[in-house]
């Protein structure tokens, strides 16, 4: 017994080391899940004190171009609320049933915290519980899909980016109508490739891929970004497509997370559903 | 030993708050700046393995909360901490450190400093982006390593010169 506490004393940095790396590596794969720690990341308010603190200063530089682009998105929402106005009238629709129309309730953020060079990128927003927001929500810009929550605090949200090589996301060429999967792959922060389609679908450059709501995150039909480039190589079963994101992560200042009211109740009827066909 | 340890806190503080300031700092796509591992690097030459261990898993896990990524930070700093002594041992000078000694630029030559930071820090940023990469992408995890020596060596060596180096411990 002793000899072995010797041996344990003697071999104590490289015992220390092992335990140290195991422990790391078992907070790697905690990270790596999808809803994970909710302490210690940017959604804890000291942390994104001092990010927000840092992104003042940032923004006050952009200012001008978010302007731009809020002003803009200004004018084509009323444009559209107008055309649907006209079109309700013409078609005397004005009562409709309220528990659809309320389905999507959306919460506007600012982003406090934004990367897009790293493998895995994440985004750090001023809303959290006090908003109602959970994780698993998904949030948009005005330009396109942005991400989903992964963890909440009670001031701030830490959301997974589309330029994460760990995200996927379920889409739709709107033109064809053939699903598919956004992946992004590590590079090029304004490309990202789509996977999963079959040979025998005919894509065009310029194809607008949108999200599928297959997954119950996005709702249908949100703008993920344009086809670029496809190729498909010889006996492969998928083209291989790069997608040009429509959100330019690289500024992003303003989002909008959106609440599904009926997530639960679609989760858990697909949950039984699934349960019952086991 | 507490007026070391109050360096190592504020310089603990420093080097945290500067990584905050690199995060969105990136040269050409692929070059990062992870100033943090001279807060190992540049401890007295006989600090013990251990103390290094802790202190590069404290400054890792910090630096984690930051960057969104728990445990991948500390898992490169403590095995860059471990490495540490041995590599400072494989390179000892002829006549060996002086009792005492720092591992810094004006104490010990440009040479052997270079010798000394490059491939371990080299060996951080390597391991740190297969692993953020879970290693797929190898090639383009070499071209961020290398672009990001360059841009971090570039940056420790300047703070070597600019700011006063401790002689002796």
């Amino acid at each position: 017994m002793e000899r072995l506490f010797n041996f344990l004393y003697n071999y104590r940095a490289f015992f220390t080391f092992i335990l140290l790396e195991f422990f790391c590596v078992w907070l790697i794969i905690q990270n790596n899940q999808y809803q994970s720690t909710k302490y210690f990341n940017t959604s804890n308010s000291v942390v994104a004190s001092i990010n927000s603190t840092e992104d003042g200063i940032r923004e006050y530089f952009s200012l001008r171009d978010i302007n731009a682009v809020l002003s803009k998105e200004n004018t084509f929402l009323r444009n559209k609320l107008e055309e649907r106005n006209q079109l309700l009238h013409l078609y005397k629709l004005n009562q409709t049933d309220s528990t659809m129309l309320k389905r999507f309730e959306y919460v506007n953020a600012k982003v406090v915290n934004n990367t897009t060079k790293y493998y895995k990128n994440f985004i750090t927003i001023d809303r959290g519980t006090d908003f109602g927001l959970q994780p698993g929500m998904a949030v948009i810009s005005s330009a396109g899909a942005v991400g989903k929550v992964k963890s909440v605090s009670e001031h701030y949200a830490v959301l997974i980016s589309l330029l994460n090589i760990d995200d996927q996301v379920s889409c739709v060429i709107s033109r064809t109508g053939n699903f598919g999967t956004i992946q992004w792959e590590g590079t090029n922060s304004s490309i990202t490739a789509l996977k999963y389609i079959p040979r025998h679908v005919k894509p065009t450059v310029g194809d607008s891929i949108v999200t599928s709501g297959y997954n119950a995150i996005f709702p249908p039909g949100i703008f993920i970004g344009k086809i670029k480039e496809f190729k498909l190589k010889e006996e492969a079963p998928f083209y291989e497509i790069k997608v040009e994101l429509g959100q330019d992560f690289g500024k992003l200042s303003f989002v909008e997370v959106i609440k599904y009211r009926q997530r639960k109740e679609r989760d858990s009827l697909e949950r039984t559903t699934i349960g019952e066909a086991k | 030993m507490t007026r070391n340890l109050t360096v190592y806190i504020i310089s603990f503080v420093a080097y945290v708050l500067a990584q905050v300031f690199f995060k969105n700092l990136v040269l050409f796509n692929t070059g990062f700046c992870f100033l943090y591992v001279v807060f190992i690097l540049m401890m007295p030459i006989e600090t013990s393995n251990l103390f290094l261990m802790i202190a590069g898993f404290a400054i890792g896990f910090i630096v984690d909360v930051f960057y969104n990524s728990l445990g991948l930070h500390a898992f490169t700093m403590v095995f860059i901490a471990y490495l540490r002594n041995y590599w400072l041992g494989t390179i000892t000078p002829q006549g060996g450190y002086d009792p005492g000694a720092m591992p810094n630029l004006p104490s010990q030559g440009v040479q052997w400093f270079l010798v000394y930071t490059m491939p371990l820090v080299f060996l951080h940023h390597l391991i740190l982006f297969l692993v953020e990469s879970t290693g797929t992408l190898f090639w383009y995890s070499m071209l961020k390593t290398i672009s990001s020596l360059i841009f971090t060596m570039t940056v420790i060596v300047i703070l070597q010169y600019l700011l006063p180096q401790r002689s002796r411990a």
